[in-house]
């Protein structure tokens, strides 16, 4: 266990790192980033100048490793729009969106566990059908697309809820449904393929015949060893919906880590888009990781690989 | 890190290529209604040109925002109504069928080939091969698409060519994963071991020996990762930083709708469904396709 945890770990300080020097090198895409802060209408001295600043006239080995220095320190440099550190910046954000994530990747499950469960229940009746219907017309409608209907539906047809900002709880409702249904299909699908192998299995048949009650069976056996697969998709999810943030904020105006990106690239706020990208890479990294040791002690079995 | 499947096991076996296809799909309702709407969107797409009534980029600013027919004060003359610059909204969406379809072509051809090379080279030689492609797939799915395609797209500048070069390479882990687990599969049968016997370069036996025998695998997830594109392009152009105007994208037309979507919501909902009607008919096929190439994914 002690060997595959350790394994895991360095992948993951690997993968870490590659992230960062992508993150690092996807600034230098757009060619001399000094033309780009210097903002338009810049002199060639002005230019010059703000090479020399952000010290973009050196080697890019020499700037990577001096970057990630920083950003191992916590220094993410200076938002050149908000003219405040981005570090206390990004963090103030964060919290909202992982409030956010977690809201709807817990409505996602609320809908995708019990349509999952019925649909292996009743497998191939129209319960079943209609579930799988569900899926595939929900994975076909846009999120932005989603979240303007309900903003038509229940703000401005009902007025029920606010249509942006995030000063209560009420700015949180529609966001977490725009973000969380379009992860229900995957988790829908992946519970009730592996509820209907596990109905299919032995121990089920025993403690069918030991006469249990179905209830007993479904939830403490059949649903116990059905979720093992679901953990490592949640770490997945989890990611998607960090990433989905970015539409989803924007939309809404709630003020988390995606509304701040969306800002950092309208704005052209290098820094800041290059301190989130490289942020919301770790936490996926952090959260597969966990997933990974949590699935390992879940499944023996996978500790050996 | 990785949710690679490890074992070949976790991919269906495929059917031999069986006589009677052609029955089985038309039983196969989900490719039958799928394609069928698919191939009405392709058709609707080429010939755009004669099927539109009116010239996409043509304002007419004594026409604007014209509500669709069936509302009181709609017409025939524009059977979806005019957007705020005058511009008739069903040729609009006629021309932006094309966009969409386009967008989804190209990515899934670029991140296909891209992954496909990467997927079998790791799955038919293993060891370091694997090892490295199974870390960039990692490195990969760590990444955020949406936000990096954002990113990129802001920083080169907004375009048809731009979204479909980025999205091309951002988009090729899924081609990647289920090659590799597909080709170490067909690896260890017996006519590969029989044409390396017989001498067949490792070009020949992975072009003529593996490719064929992946290639439903291929086709399905080309069919799902084109119809994620098609959405990306969408989110991307209704940010903003996508295709850009006066290209009739539907994202972009949902876009800028959206301040008068409390007065004109059709403005919004026309868009809206004929981008979720198209990747509906796509996911149906691809995940029907599916059910008949592998009947026993299906679970």
């Amino acid at each position: 266990m002690h060997i595959y945890i350790l394994k895991r770990l360095g992948l993951a300080v690997l993968v870490a790192l590659a992230v960062s020097m992508i993150a690092f090198l996807l600034l230098r895409l757009s060619g001399d980033p000094a033309i780009a802060i210097a903002g338009e209408g810049a002199t060639q001295a002005d230019i010059v100048l703000v090479r020399q600043t952000y010290g973009f006239d050196r080697p890019l080995p020499v700037q990577y490793a001096e970057w990630l220095g920083r950003t191992l320190r916590g220094d993410l440099g200076e938002s050149i729009y908000f003219k405040t550190p981005a570090a206390p910046l990004i963090l103030s954000k964060l919290q909202t969106t992982m409030v956010l994530g977690l809201l709807a990747l817990a409505f996602a499950l609320l809908i995708s566990v019990p349509l999952g469960v019925l649909a292996a229940l009743y497998r191939n009746s129209w319960i079943d059908r209609f579930c799988l219907g569900l899926a595939v017309v929900g994975q076909a409608l846009p999120n932005f697309f989603f979240a303007l209907l309900l903003i038509m539906l229940f703000s401005i047809s009902l007025r029920w809820l606010p249509v942006s900002g995030s000063d209560s709880w009420q700015h949180f409702i529609m966001p977490t449904v725009a973000l969380g249904y379009y992860a229900a299909p995957a988790f829908m699908r992946l519970i009730r393929a592996g509820m209907i192998e596990v109905l299919d299995a032995d121990y089920i048949r025993t403690a069918r015949a030991k006469g249990l009650p179905a209830s007993a069976v479904i939830f403490k056996h059949a649903l116990r060893n059905a979720v093992v697969p679901v953990v490592a998709l949640t770490a997945v999810q989890l990611g998607y919906l960090l990433g989905g943030s970015v539409v989803i904020e924007t939309i809404f105006a709630l003020d988390g880590l995606g509304y701040l990106a969306y800002q950092s690239i309208t704005f052209k706020d290098f820094p800041v888009m290059q301190s989130i990208v490289l942020l919301l890479s770790v936490i996926y990294v952090v959260l597969t990781l966990a997933s990974d040791v949590a699935n390992a002690w879940l499944d023996p079995r996978i500790r050996v690989a | 890190m990785g949710p690679l499947p490890q074992a070949a096991s976790e991919l269906p076996v495929l059917l031999p290529a069986a006589r009677g296809w052609w029955p089985r799909i038309w039983r196969n309702k989900a490719v039958t209604v799928g394609g069928g709407l698919l191939l009405l969107m392709v058709l609707i797409a080429l010939l755009a040109p004669w099927l539109s009534p009116h010239d996409p980029y043509a304002q007419d600013l004594t026409q604007r925002t014209v509500p669709p027919v069936w509302y009181e004060a709609g017409s025939w003359l524009h059977p979806m109504g005019t957007d705020p610059l005058g511009r008739d909204y069903l040729s609009r969406l006629f021309y932006g069928a094309r966009i969409s379809l386009l967008i989804g072509l190209s990515v899934a051809l670029i991140s296909g080939l891209i992954g496909t090379t990467m997927g079998m080279l790791a799955g038919y030689f293993g060891g370091k091969a694997d090892l490295i492609v199974s870390f960039l797939v990692t490195v990969r799915l760590s990444m955020p698409v949406i936000l990096v395609a954002l990113a990129t797209v802001a920083l080169i500048g907004g375009s048809l060519w731009v979204v479909i070069m980025v999205l091309g390479l951002l988009k090729w882990d899924r081609f990647a994963v289920v090659m590799r687990s597909a080709t170490q599969q067909v690896r260890s049968l017996d006519y590969v071991a029989a044409a390396q016997a017989a001498g067949a370069s490792t070009k020949r036996v992975l072009l003529g020996e593996v490719l064929p025998n992946v290639l439903p695998h291929l086709i399905v997830v080309a069919t799902l990762e084109a119809a994620s594109a098609i959405l990306l392009e969408a989110a991307l152009s209704f940010l903003g930083l996508g295709v850009q105007p006066p290209l009739p994208s539907w994202g972009l037309m949902i876009s800028e709708a959206k301040v008068y979507m409390f007065f004109s919501f059709w403005l919004i909902a026309i868009p809206g469904s004929a981008l979720a009607l198209l990747i509906f008919a796509i996911n149906l096929t691809g995940d029907g396709l599916r059910d008949l190439l592998a009947p026993e994914g299906r679970a």
